[in-house]
């Protein structure tokens, strides 16, 4: 294979030519698959509405500023994420088995799906494109600390890197380590400085002074 | 199947490139396709391992050629065809050639937050006890089935130590095929990362799989 660069953009220009055949290839198929009978349009808009405005990284985001700011959620939590998670209401579609690992100074965690786009929908929403590309799935396993380097982040040379594969029905959320200089902050404000990719470990929470 | 889906390890993919402020979808026709996967999948009668084999079966430059959300559509598109639902003439041609399959009736607008809400849970009651405990050093077995599995290439043969036991769950190698969920104990292997990658490996890591009975042998 070539250079990523000269790949990415000879599969830019290609997209081009090709994308209204795909758009239209779908419409079409909508069209069949009502007329048959298969499908209700306002089905689809409703699931499009769900993954697009309800179901996305700012349920993750509450789970874990909870878990901060509660040590008895934060107990129940790692014991049992689910159960835990479903507390807050957020539940279901590819997050019916969660297990939730925490970072500590000694351990960081990162979670992949190697085979496919496993991710835990109730807390993050729908995986993005590098979640899902050839080069995280690649390489998450085998090179993790490359891979934080492409998302700016270094660890030090002594913590130990854990790679979770999401290769079954279990859905893995990080819970990252609470920023030092947090002490009083409230559940609202720590939620402030949880990002997506601090709960799948490609990334850090902000630090107090990073915060919105 | 041994297929280029399986990519854990591969070399020669570059960099990671994260992309701020990502949408949810990038064209309109990615919602469509996305939405249309998720509400034919009660109605064409197929469950997510028969999903996930019909968007991996296919010639490595193809896989690789497509972009996920046009998986997404061949494996939809694979997936009605096998089943009768839509013939090939249909999708090339644009437009509905044939009647109906009778009797598949669409989810409603009304089941569709419910049935995201429930998903599809999928622990089942033990058929047998466990065979391996946490902390059982494990091998995982060298198998090549040229239908779906969820073995990984890069842990085949690799010796492992049992994490986690999540009790029994759908084994996707037989649910792909339509015999049954034939649930199995599922559990989190961990494996040195030297174990897997040799002596070069980066020393500080550990990579674990999800794993069901059947892949494992005793150490």
């Amino acid at each position: 294979m070539s250079g990523h660069d000269h790949d990415h953009h000879h599969h830019h220009d290609h997209d081009h030519s090709e994308l209204s055949e795909t758009e239209l290839r779908v419409r079409a198929l909508e069209s069949i698959l009502t007329e048959k009978g298969y499908v209700d349009p306002t089905s689809l808009d409703l699931l499009i509405e769900l993954y697009e405005k309800k179901i996305g990284p700012r349920n993750g985001i509450r789970v874990v500023a909870k878990a901060w700011a509660d040590p008895a959620y934060r107990a129940r939590l790692l014991k049992n994420a689910t159960s835990a998670i479903s507390e807050l209401d957020y539940s279901g579609r590819q997050g019916e088995h969660m297990v939730v690992v925490e970072n500590t100074p000694e351990q960081h965690n990162m979670v992949v799906c190697t085979l496919c786009s496993c991710y835990p929908h109730p807390v993050l929403g729908l995986p993005p494109v590098w979640y899902k590309s050839a080069p995280y799935r690649s390489r998450a396993v085998a090179d993790p600390r490359g891979v934080l380097k492409d998302f700016g982040v270094s660890l030090p040379e002594t913590t130990k890197i854990r790679v979770w594969d999401s290769t079954a029905e279990i859905r893995y959320l990080v819970l990252p380590m609470r920023p030092e200089g947090t002490e009083d902050w409230s559940e609202q404000q720590l939620a402030e400085l949880v990002t997506r990719d601090s709960m799948i470990g490609t990334g850090l929470p902000k630090r107090p002074g990073e915060a919105a | 199947m041994d297929g280029a889906h399986d990519m854990g390890g591969v070399k020669g993919f570059g960099p990671v490139e994260p992309e701020a402020n990502e949408p949810v979808f990038h064209e309109e026709w990615e919602r469509r396709a996305f939405a249309l996967t998720v509400a034919m999948s009660r109605p064409g009668g197929w469950n997510i391992d028969m999903s996930r084999f019909a968007r991996e079966n296919r010639p490595p430059a193809d896989y690789l050629s497509k972009t996920y959300f046009e998986l997404w559509l061949a494996g939809l598109e694979t997936l009605m065809i096998e089943r009768g639902l839509v013939t090939r003439e249909e999708i090339e041609a644009g437009k509905m050639l044939a009647p109906a399959k009778p009797g598949v009736k669409p989810i409603a607008p009304s089941e569709v937050t419910p049935a995201i809400r429930r998903g599809g849970p999928t622990e089942r009651t033990p058929p047998a006890p466990a065979l391996f405990n946490v902390g059982d050093i494990v091998r995982m077995k060298d198998i090549h089935p040229v239908t779906h599995t969820r073995l990984p290439q890069y842990v085949r043969g690799r010796l492992g130590t049992i994490e986690l036991n999540h009790g029994c769950h759908v084994f996707p190698d037989v649910n792909s095929l339509g015999k049954g969920e034939d649930p199995h104990w599922l559990y989190t292997v961990r494996f040195d990362g030297r174990e897997l990658w040799g002596k070069e490996g980066d020393p500080t890591l550990s990579v674990s799989v999800d794993a069901w009975e059947p892949y494992l042998e005793r150490a």
